[in-house]
């Protein structure tokens, strides 16, 4: 920790306090999302629950964020949802950044027909607005977990096939990467030790920006019914049921979209800290 | 028979502009143990043949014909893991900027390491260390054991320079190509270079073959000389013969053009540009520069052979025996 804070990456990161603040950010509610049974002031809430006496009740004391017309805690079920957006955004960066980067490799380091098949399909799945591919697929598949996650890593990858793609065009002429081939190494080695090492802070950069576009993705798919189904919480569709009650009972679309909000701005912000630190373009 | 050997080698480009055929026909000889140079201006295609010997110029647009032949074997109809059999194993490559040819992502040790395994020379780390320990004091490297920790943009130049020759040689290789060895660092960091380059490059009977434009390194490292102008061997010869009766009226105006401390001779450039290899002057490439140009030279110089290995490709009466 000592070494972390005296090293010359976090001073350059440090310098721009919204980005230690999105750091903070995304910490504190990583954390509170590992530990939300424990703190969650009313469990039972997040599954199948009517508590009529305490519907629509404003925030307050006992409900921070109020209830819904179920009368759930609000804030619980923020805490709760906040496990999904984590979860899936996590999940499609764990499928769609090795897809993308092999396919890139490949793409760029081979050239000719390999990069003509790889990067024109590419092409394809870029041509469609990612939204409604993610909701066709969801559309035809049942709404799960799993489900969104594969939807929305279906379009996922392409980005990160594009910019490996360019990063490995451009690297495949360096020096080491020549020298490399005149030591005879393989194919295997120049690709996943000489060329990616050099992807990596670009890589990185990408995946924080990457989450809270994922996490935008989740909550847009559940706006309109096609995210994790209830009772399950999701942001996107509490935000999309409390609009019915609006402008009266605002506290039921407006705490999860600030939710929604923060944790977006926070994954912005450490993004461009990142983007400093490492000095990358992506 | 020679260690290395190209026959007849061209290299042509199939660009918009048309064919560009750089490479014209090159023979080159390097006898085991002998310090070679090729010299030229920049842009004469000396990299290329390195490149072309080496075979990394598959999987690009050229197409190669001709022959070359490294230990009596055909190296250009060679498997890719036939070629990882030779690089780094039997040649040995010293590229010219050695910052660069060092990947920032790892330590210098982590580099030398792989190298050292790839080579077959050690199975484990340790046995590499050891190896690369040894090989780095053999450079010249007094601390070795802090070079392996560093990565790349610690090291100085000349620093990065040795670590680049300890990695070429320390397979001991039976042939050293080196383009332009040094050329990115100065004058005496490349003095250095060349010695170094020298000393090991006896030690273990290697034959080294140098690419360079510096006629000054020429006279100092190599034992024969190939003058290279536009994809073809204009002139060669032994360095003495070179410097002192330069036939060819390329070599001769080469040499005019080095600046000099003494006499009063200013350097005279060579009116012209290396020519556009899409429409190459026909017959000796030189001609449309050449002070001595005349009707024949349109058709293809004879090779005219002056005893001692000296041959020089030119239809002037005064390089005829």
């Amino acid at each position: 920790m000592r070494r972390l804070i005296h090293s010359r990456a976090w001073y350059k990161f440090s310098r721009s306090r919204l980005s230690v603040l999105g750091l903070l950010t995304i910490l504190v509610i990583a954390l509170v999302t590992v530990v939300a049974p424990l703190i969650a002031p009313f469990p039972e809430h997040v599954g199948i629950f009517v508590d009529f006496r305490n519907t629509e009740q404003p925030p307050g004391w006992i409900y921070f964020f109020g209830t819904d017309d179920n009368g759930r805690d609000i804030f619980t079920r923020i805490l709760y949802a906040y496990r999904v957006s984590f979860a899936v955004g996590l999940l499609v960066l764990a499928i769609a950044v090795p897809v993308g980067v092999i396919l890139g490799l490949l793409a760029g380091y081979y050239g000719g027909l390999v990069d003509t098949v790889i990067m024109r399909t590419t092409d394809v799945f870029l041509a469609l607005p990612p939204l409604v591919l993610a909701m066709a697929i969801m559309g035809y598949l049942q709404p799960s977990l799993f489900n969104i996650m594969l939807a929305i890593s279906v379009m996922w990858w392409p980005w990160h096939t594009r910019l490996i793609y360019n990063l490995t065009r451009s690297l495949r002429h360096e020096g080491y990467v020549q020298a490399a081939k005149v030591s005879g190494a393989s194919d295997l080695h120049i690709l996943f030790r000489e060329i990616l090492p050099n992807c990596v802070p670009s890589l990185l950069t990408k995946m924080a920006f990457d989450m809270s576009f994922v996490i935008l993705m989740i909550a847009a798919l559940g706006f309109v019914g096609l995210g994790m189904q209830p009772p399950t919480p999701d942001l996107g569709r509490m935000v999309a049921e409390g609009v019915r009650f609006m402008p009266f009972d605002w506290w039921m679309s407006v705490f999860p979209g600030l939710a929604i909000l923060i944790l977006v701005l926070a994954f912005n912000l450490f993004g461009d800290g990142l983007r400093d630190m490492l000095d990358v373009d992506v | 028979m020679a260690l290395l050997e190209t026959t007849n080698l061209h290299v042509r480009f199939e660009l918009f502009e048309g064919t560009s055929h750089v490479l014209n026909g090159v023979n080159l000889r390097v006898e085991r143990g002998e310090r070679v140079a090729v010299v030229g201006e920049s842009g004469c295609g000396k990299s290329l043949t390195a490149r072309a010997v080496l075979g990394l110029l598959r999987h690009t647009n050229a197409h190669i014909d001709g022959s070359v032949r490294f230990d009596g074997s055909e190296l250009l109809s060679l498997s890719e893991r036939g070629w990882r059999a030779i690089r780094g194993r039997r040649i040995g490559m010293i590229f010219q900027d050695p910052t660069a040819a060092l990947n920032p992502t790892f330590t210098v040790g982590d580099q030398l390491f792989k190298v050292i395994i790839r080579g077959g020379r050690a199975r484990t780390k340790r046995q590499a260390r050891e190896i690369a320990r040894e090989a780095l004091r053999h450079t010249a490297i007094a601390d070795p054991d802090r070079v392996l920790h560093a990565y790349p943009f610690q090291l100085s130049g000349g620093l990065a320079q040795r670590v680049l020759i300890t990695m070429a040689l320390v397979n001991e290789p039976e042939l050293v190509l080196a383009d332009e060895p040094g050329s990115a660092l100065d004058v005496t960091v490349q003095e250095q270079t060349l010695r170094l380059m020298r000393a090991l490059g006896d030690e273990l009977g290697a034959a080294v073959l140098i690419i360079t434009h510096n006629l000054g390194v020429v006279r100092e490292f190599a034992q024969r000389v190939y003058v290279m102008y536009a994809g073809s061997i204009v002139e060669e010869a032994d360095v003495d013969t070179l410097f002192h009766a330069p036939r060819h009226p390329y070599t001769r105006a080469l040499l005019e053009a080095v600046p000099r401390l003494t006499g009063e001779m200013l350097p005279q450039p060579i009116e012209g540009v290396v020519p556009d290899y899409t429409a190459a002057p026909v017959g000796c490439r030189f001609h449309p520069r050449c002070p001595h140009m005349r009707p024949t030279c349109k058709e293809p110089p004879p090779v005219v052979d002056l005893g001692g290995g000296h041959r020089v490709a030119c239809v002037l009466p005064e390089v005829q025996p």
